[in-house]
């Protein structure tokens, strides 16, 4: 059934070429900015979405709270555009100037010491990555060593999620509570605001998300990605074979959480705020399903995933709220039972050998446009 | 955190407080009854299952209506009989949701999971089209309501206690069915050795079916239970399905006895600490020490010994 490797490699790099002319060119091209700027925050997702494929759909590792570390990585951007925007001047009307607004609400009278580091830039981006990654470690290593996996990795995941979002509700005056983190202005004294700002970070996200899907296509296409699928359907038998199947594992589920991350902080640079609504376990289980619309199993197929029933969620709950969540719910029942590839199944069985036989040649010409590296210059 | 009180007034707290952990701890069980039924005899992880808890309670809500406007003088026993009704609904839901969806599934039980979440959230838009959105309140029957003073301090609710009863006698009938009945015979027949189950004569898709509605009437019940302590709300089921699940799990998943005994322990931490942390404190301390058990000891607290 699998096409031959080249083959496989082949197809995977015209699929890569035609998302990158999709979200670079079309979307910028067709969307006005307000819309861009909703595109964009749903392709932060599809960070978590890729992720989730490497996890889930390589190695068979079902996590339910990828949105902890996507809400890590947007509380570690958010807690460094927060820290520039209570400058002491900003903040004079508090009771103790300089510091977070919420904190003074809730009558903090110093910055707690996990937020000092978080006037560094530099510290941020890291923390953006390592936190999650640091988390997803721990997790694993607890985890995987101890041979826990499938169902029971699904539960402690989402209960783990819980965890997170009742700490933050619950531990107000260090993050924001319920509202989470809010009226962020300014990176590094450029306005984040302005709709310019809002354009240069689209493209900026879209560049990291395609970064992050040739990286994984990297991951996947090496000898590693071979042996996290080969665990996946025999763990038994790489066990035997004399790999340290944990450690597949782990490094699988951080990368996995490590890239979420990412998504999560530039969420929280182009919306402008992060909340503990997107940490839980309601966010995290949706995110598996952007996956899963997509296709487990393809990388490129997950962004789509996203930006599909994402779209479908905006249109649905602004003219019908009252049907989305039934359609949601129809979309989960609809795509286990009867596309359990998602759209990349529906591609690869159905529109890829009509393709095939109609225009694999103009294809071939195409190609060239779609890598094109000036293409933000054009949208500009 | 304890320097503030004196002995006797800690005692009374302790009293006080445990017994508000034993009601929690009555509704954990009811509701981890039926999921250990479900996921630990059947290794099905049924996401709605809060969400046939929540039926329960629309079923005793709509049914004490009915009482309160049609018969009052029938008031005092609409519970039992809302109960029973309750348990026939969810059974049936239970019954039909098997048929239709999870037969399919058993052999991918992360897809199940997938799938009975969808579920739940087209049972919850449901019951929020059908009922509104606002919660609701059962009322109950006067001799349900109102407390035993037991000492100057220490105060008992009586529908904590009657909670506590069914609690009891569920547990005791699903013991019985699982442990003494023909039923339950085949049901832990087909769980050893579906295949030797099947050649023996035991018709392993009615079992399926039949013990995925057993599982969803406890839920049920546990729902009409529930609503003597608290009112219904459409989303009501998914605040405690992942409680349960870990309830469930923290006790071993296939063994009853390991399902009360972590219901027990989780309730009890739970309703103490938040007496002097807040509450919210006290659940993630709560939820951390079980999911750090769970990291040391993944089988859970009782582990019961299967051929697979």
């Amino acid at each position: 059934m699998t096409p031959p490797f080249h083959a496989a490699r082949k197809t995977e790099l015209f699929g890569f070429l035609v998302l990158a002319a999709f979200v670079l060119l079309v979307l910028p091209g067709v969307v006005d900015p307000f819309r861009l700027n909703l595109v964009g925050k749903y392709l932060t997702y599809a960070f978590v979405a890729v992720g989730l494929v490497l996890c889930w759909g390589s190695a068979g590792i079902l996590s339910l709270g990828q949105g902890i570390f996507f809400g890590l990585g947007g509380y570690c951007m958010a807690m460094f555009l927060k820290l520039e925007a209570s400058t002491p001047e900003a903040t004079k009307i508090q009771s103790t100037p300089g510091i977070p607004d919420f904190m003074d609400w809730n009558q903090l009278t110093a910055l707690p010491a996990f937020w000092e580091p978080f006037h560094s830039l530099a510290f941020t981006i890291v923390a953006i990555v390592a936190v999650p990654a640091a988390l997803a470690f721990v997790i694993g290593f607890a985890m995987f060593t101890r041979r826990v996996g499938g169902v029971y990795f699904a539960i402690i995941t989402q209960a783990i999620a819980a965890i997170l979002t009742i700490l933050i509700i619950g531990q107000q005056g260090y993050t924001g509570g319920v509202n989470g983190i809010t009226d962020l202005r300014t990176l590094l004294g450029w306005d984040i605001r302005t709709d310019s700002a809002k354009t240069i970070l689209y493209f900026v996200n879209a560049f990291l998300l395609l970064g992050v899907i040739a990286l994984s296509i990297a991951v996947r296409s090496s000898k590693l990605g071979r042996i996290l699928v080969a665990l996946r359907d025999k763990e038994d038998r790489v066990r035997f074979s004399g790999y340290d199947v944990a450690a597949f594992k782990i490094f699988v589920f951080c990368f996995a959480a490590a890239i979420s991350g990412i998504g999560g902080a530039m969420f929280t640079l182009q919306v402008g705020f992060m909340s503990p609504s997107f940490v839980g376990i309601v966010p995290s289980i949706e995110m598996v399903i952007f996956c899963a619309v997509g296709g487990r199993n393809s990388l490129i197929g997950a962004v789509y995933g996203t930006l599909l029933v994402n779209w479908g969620k905006t249109t649905f709950s602004e003219s019908f709220p009252e049907l989305w969540l039934f359609a949601m719910g129809g979309l989960f029942i609809a795509v286990v039972m009867a596309f359990p590839n998602g759209l990349a199944g529906i591609y690869k069985s159905y529109v890829q050998p009509l393709f095939a036989r109609i225009v694999v040649r103009p294809a071939h010409r195409r190609r060239p446009v779609g890598g094109g590296k000036t293409t933000p210059a054009i949208a500009e | 955190m304890f320097a503030d009180y004196s002995w006797s007034e800690l005692g009374s707290i302790f009293a006080m407080q445990g017994f508000a952990g034993l009601v929690l701890f009555s509704v954990f069980v009811l509701m981890a009854l039926g999921l250990a039924i479900i996921f630990g005899q059947m290794g099905v992880i049924n996401m709605a299952h809060g969400e046939f808890m929540i039926l329960g309670a629309y079923v005793t809500y709509m049914c004490s209506n009915f009482f309160q406007s049609a018969a009052p003088a029938l008031m005092p026993i609409s519970f039992f009989v809302a109960m029973v009704l309750a348990f026939f609904a969810s059974g049936a839901l239970g019954m039909l949701v098997e048929m239709g969806l999870i037969r399919f599934l058993y052999k991918r039980p992360l897809d199940t999971l997938l799938a009975t979440w969808g579920l739940s959230l087209i049972l919850q838009q449901a019951y929020r089209t059908i009922f509104g959105a606002r919660e609701v309140g059962v009322t109950l029957p006067e001799w349900m309501m109102g407390s035993l003073p037991l000492t100057d301090i220490i105060e008992i609710p009586i529908n904590g206690l009657i909670v506590m009863a069914i609690t009891l006698a569920i547990t005791v009938a699903v013991a019985v069915v699982m442990f003494r009945s023909r039923f339950g015979a085949k049901v832990r027949a087909v769980v050893q050795n579906r295949q030797m189950a099947g050649a023996v004569g035991i018709d392993t898709e009615k079992v399926d079916r039949l013990t995925f509605g057993l599982g969803c009437g406890i839920a049920g019940v546990a729902g009409s239970a529930f609503t003597m302590i608290g009112s219904t709300g459409p989303s009501s089921g998914q605040l405690y399905i992942v409680d349960t699940f870990l309830v469930v799990v923290f006790g071993g998943a296939t063994s009853l006895i390991g399902t009360v005994a972590s219901a027990f322990t989780i309730s009890q931490a739970q309703s103490t600490l938040e007496f002097f942390l807040s509450g919210s404190m006290a659940k993630v301390l709560t939820l951390l020490t079980v999911v750090g058990i769970l990291m040391l000891r993944p089988q859970g607290l009782f582990v019961l010994k299967v051929r697979r």
